[in-house]
């Protein structure tokens, strides 16, 4: 061993110290720990030591060195930020961050329903929160993004109807569909149903055309990935329902304080991202995905997630918590299970938990109104400006809506290039994927802006495409 | 009163008892919804700015009947007090690596996780980073991205790194996904079979069956190694790969991995390398230098992030230089000036997951890295191994247990025990020891179904534990393992001083009687009236 030198103990390692392990080697017999590894050939150990850079070993060392990579970041915080597109920027309550960084919960694991009761029946209401929020009795322990439980949702359906073909909402991100495409290839096809060029509404015409007897399902998403509200989901509901197919909604958390949940329109599945519920953005990493059915066997079986439950002990009055269904997971019977389970992203889970506690009803309600206002304010004043249109303009939008800076003459590119210039995340900019729309700029709006933000953003478009 | 106390000459204090008189926080705490209170907030969003409403009026009001929500959410009310007790309540009844001996949850490399490590992933400059902030925004997060990869290279031997899988599951996933796109890119379509081990995480398994593939599994030979003559049958021109995990859930090193590798490619296979179980051979032995052409971490288990109570987590995969071109994109370039993502790559197989990976565990591993150097790696590996080691010494004195397969033999981070003699002769299951362990303030975990091991007991004691933590978690062990002789009862009716006392399973299992919410459970239950 190494630490026969004069360096000190690593804080982390506590019988790295030499008294100690001379101790532990003679209690079983060793005369080093190189003896250990008689099973690992000569020929497969390493002769040299690992070659990484040497060690920051005290913690002020580390500090500087890390922050010093950071500080070469800009964060949202110091600029005017109105991305979105999937990754949101809203106010994440200080109670979100206290309880999600409890030690309690954070440096837990997979222990039983006994000793980490406290994971059990957070998880537990987290599900029964979201239950309220959709309207659905069955909601799954998080998986890891509302990429993988649109993709889930899917395979479920399939499984379901034992049918071999998906629709997709066309106008769904190229980072999605690609998830998508990827998880269904083994067996499913993947087509995609066009939208609406006036109203950026999915297409009911080209989705009669499309559904047929080979169609397991349907995925809309609500507000789309262009910000626009589905409004015909009921005649959606009833064109996939007439084919014999299932309707898979993937809707914003956040925005069902205001939309009707997918569940009372006709979504068999329900699916979607929990981040907008008090995640930081994590530069793309503070992702969850939710799935949810309602309470029928058929669904609830074809489940690859863990499934909490609540239920009697020996003590009267007394909660206690355990796996629904556990024999479907690939924990119990590995590939005879459905997909699979594993570590995903539990404690964002019991984190968006606490913000639906903490908004409550009203609260998610106002959230909603507010999100709408700010942003219908923001189509107005960029709609106004010279040189702009917002090509979906009349339809209903939550957070987000396009902005096609193509009549000035400029590209997206150049022009959120001349805002970053101002201190300013203008957008994201959607030429590549949506061509279609001209100079596309995916613009998003939460409650966190103000009408001074707003007002800056549309001055500040006016000024760099003048 | 203070007088009783004197009367019992309690002074000085006296000396602590073997085991701790441990209670866990037992709360009875309500479920959330049971605490509303009507009209009560937690938080209040910003309300909209009179010059909004005068420009746009309520556009809410505007929608649709059809999508608009009428009814507000059925959601708890809480004030903010009430809900931070709540929670602070609900995180007392959990017990994490910070208050209790972790060893028992075997194959999870249960180590602390530095606390400077969480400030650094909390701070804005990480936390408050947009995805698709321009480059020029972001250099120092994919600076620390790719010295990541330069690391994990090192590391492993291998040529590039993804860090874009949510956990360890999901990166088995992506490097399937990059096998199938392999030969799929070659033409070669007749490659629709994965071997692995029994021994192996079963989403070796069961993402294998996901991504298509027909699953072949390998048990072991009576060394608890997995059977080589067994590999040489199963191999043949249908088979796309083997995953294999080494040292497997036993701790036990397969000394002829390479052998195993060579076999699945003289066969046109591929080779994938679970390393979920890499805490014991850091700097001893890589996975590219066995022949492995990919590998994967968990950053949540060798690399210290936090579990989390199940993630978020972070997977890594690791490849050759013939399979890059499969990785998810984007990949972290740096061209002597600038850290760039590219996802101009053809072959790649596209998204795993949204962006780029779990960016705080991959600050937190950066991070740890850093702060061990190669010495300090190593140094990790080899006091986990000790420990292992030392506790498989003090365990095995234990009356009942045993450690099946290479008797005799060195483990390496983690041992699979079997309390088979000891529920023969009481009647006592190994669940029953795990639970009664419970009582004095720790846990253990079986092991993975099917039980090839019975009565299985996984334990990997990590670098993280010092001597008198093992001693005292065996001891726990030697108490309960007597307890089922003397009082078996008092164990089957485990856990007692624990959070809550043993659940019925039955409901659970029961489509007419299972709640997976409170709505459905006031239905089933008929609370609603």
């Amino acid at each position: 061993m190494s630490s026969t030198d004069d360096r000190p103990v690593h804080p982390y390692i506590p019988n790295a110290a030499p008294a100690t392990r001379e101790a532990m080697l003679r209690a079983i017999g060793a005369s080093s720990v190189e003896e250990l590894y008689a099973d690992i050939p000569a020929h497969l150990r390493m002769a040299e030591p690992l070659d990484v850079p040497p060690a920051l070993r005290s913690e002020a060392e580390l500090v500087r060195h890390v922050e010093g990579l950071l500080s070469r970041n800009t964060s949202t915080r110091e600029v005017l930020s109105f991305l979105g597109a999937g990754c949101y920027p809203h106010h994440v309550p200080a109670v979100c961050d206290e309880v999600s960084s409890r030690a309690e919960f954070l440096t837990a694991y997979a222990g039983e329903p006994y000793e980490d009761h406290g994971r059990f029946q957070a998880l537990f209401e987290y599900a029964s929160m979201m239950g309220e929020l959709l309207e659905m009795d069955v909601v799954n322990v998080p998986t890891y993004d509302g990429f993988q439980a649109s993709a889930t949702a899917l395979r479920m359906a399939a499984r379901v109807t034992g049918r071999r073909s998906v629709l997709v909402t066309g106008s769904v991100g190229p980072d999605e569909l690609s998830k998508i495409r990827g998880y269904l290839a083994p067996d499913l096809d993947v087509e995609l149903v066009r939208y609406d060029a006036a109203t950026g509404e999915m297409d009911l015409d080209a989705l009669g055309a499309a559904v047929g007897e080979e169609t397991a399902a349907v995925l809309v998403k609500t507000p789309t990935s262009l910000g626009v509200v589905e409004t015909h989901v009921e005649e959606i509901a009833a064109i996939v329902s007439d084919a014999g197919a299932l309707l898979v909604a993937s809707v914003d958390p956040s925005t069902l304080g205001v939309l009707r949940p997918p569940a009372t329109w006709g979504a068999d599945i329900a699916c979607g991202d929990i981040q907008p519920l008090g995640m930081h953005q994590h530069f793309g990493g503070g992702h969850a995905g939710f799935i949810a059915t309602h309470d029928d066997p058929r669904f609830v079986m074809e489940f690859p997630s863990r499934l909490f439950g609540i239920t009697a002990t020996r003590v009267e009055g007394e909660y206690g918590f355990g796996d629904v269904a556990y024999e479907r997971t690939s924990f119990a019977v590995r590939e005879e299970g459905k997909e699979w389970v594993g570590t995903a992203a539990a404690l964002w889970g019991i984190t968006a938990g606490v913000y639906l506690a903490l908004m409550g009803p009203r609260g998610m309600v106002e959230l909603g109104e507010g999100m709408m206002a700010r942003t219908r304010y923001a189509i107005e004043r960029l709609g106004a400006t010279p040189g702009l249109r917002v090509p979906f303009a009349p339809s209903h939008h939550v957070k987000e809506f396009v902005v096609d800076v193509g009549g000035t003459g400029r590209s997206a590119a150049e022009v959120l290039a001349a805002l970053l210039e101002r201190g300013i995340f203008g957008g994201v900019d959607l030429s590549a994927s949506f061509g279609e729309l001209g100079q596309p700029v995916l613009v998003c709006v939460t409650e966190v802006h103000t009408k001074a933000d707003i007002d800056l953003l549309a001055d500040a478009l006016g000024e760099v495409t003048r | 009163m203070s007088g009783d106390v004197a009367d019992r000459g309690a002074w000085p204090i006296g000396a602590k008892p073997p085991l701790r008189r441990f209670h866990q926080a037992r709360w009875d705490e309500p479920v959330i919804f049971e605490l509303s209170q009507p009209g009560a907030r937690g938080v209040l969003p910003p309300a909209v700015e009179p010059g909004i409403r005068e420009a746009v009026g309520d556009p809410a009001a505007a929608l649709p009947a059809s999508v608009r929500r009428t009814t507000p959410p059925g959601l708890p009310e809480l004030a903010q007090l009430h809900v931070v007790r709540h929670y602070a309540r609900l995180s007392q009844e959990n017990l994490g690596v910070d208050l209790n001996v972790d060893v028992g949850q075997g194959t999870c490399t249960m180590k602390y996780s530095p606390k400077v490590n969480d400030q650094l992933a909390r701070s804005p400059k990480p936390a408050d980073l947009h995805p698709l902030q321009d480059a020029s925004t972001t250099q120092g997060i994919l600076e620390i991205m790719w010295r990541l990869e330069q690391l994990l290279k090192a590391i492993s031997g291998m040529d590039r790194f993804t860090l874009q899988p949510g956990a360890g599951s999901a990166a088995i996933y992506a490097n399937v996904a990059m096998i199938r796109a392999y030969h799929a890119s070659r033409g070669d379509d007749t490659r629709d079979e994965v071997i692995t081990t029994i021994f192996s995480h079963p989403s070796n398994a069961a993402c294998a069956k996901t991504a298509g593939f027909r699953v072949i599994t390998l048990y072991p030979d009576a060394d608890g190694y997995p059977d080589l003559d067994g590999l040489r049958a199963a191999v043949s021109e249908r088979t796309a790969a083997l995953l294999i995990t080494n040292p497997e859930d036993t701790g036990i090193f397969n000394p002829k991995i390479d052998d195993f590798v060579r076999v699945v490619h003289e066969a046109g296979g591929l080779c994938a390398y679970d390393q979920a179980n890499a805490n014991g051979i850091l700097g001893i032995t890589r996975a590219r230098d066995a022949g492995f052409d990919l590998c994967h971490f968990n950053l949540h288990k060798t690399f210290s992030t936090p579990h989390a109570c199940g993630g978020p987590a972070a997977g890594a995969c690791g490849v050759t230089e013939e399979l890059a071109p499969f990785l998810p994109i984007p990949t972290v370039e740096h061209d002597g000036a600038r850290y760039v993502l590219d996802h101009d790559r053809p072959s790649s197989i596209g998204k795993i997951r949204p962006w780029y990976g779990v960016t705080p565990n991959i600050v937190r591993a950066y991070a740890w890295i850093a702060s061990l150097g190669a010495e300090g790696l190593r140094e990790v590996a080899e006091t986990a191994v000790l420990n292992n080691n030392y506790l498989m010494h003090r365990v095995l004195q234990i009356p009942g247990v045993s450690a099946p397969y290479a008797e005799g033999r060195r483990r390496i981070e983690q041992v699979r025990y079997s309390w088979e003699r000891l529920a023969a002769e009481t009647g006592v299951r190994s669940e029953d020891l795990g639970l009664r362990a419970a009582d004095f303030g720790t846990h253990y975990w079986t092991s993975h179904h099917p039980w090839v091991v019975p009565e299985p007991m996984t334990l990997e004691p990590t670098e993280s534990y010092s001597m008198a933590d093992l001693d005292e978690y065996a001891a726990i062990l030697r108490h309960v393992a007597e307890e089922a002789r003397t009082d078996p009862d008092l164990v089957r009716s485990a856990p007692h001083a624990s959070t809550v006392h043993r659940a019925d399973h039955g409901p659970l299992d029961d489509p007419d009687r299972w709640a997976v919410t409170w709505r459905a459970y006031r239905r089933k239950a008929g609370l609603d009236g």
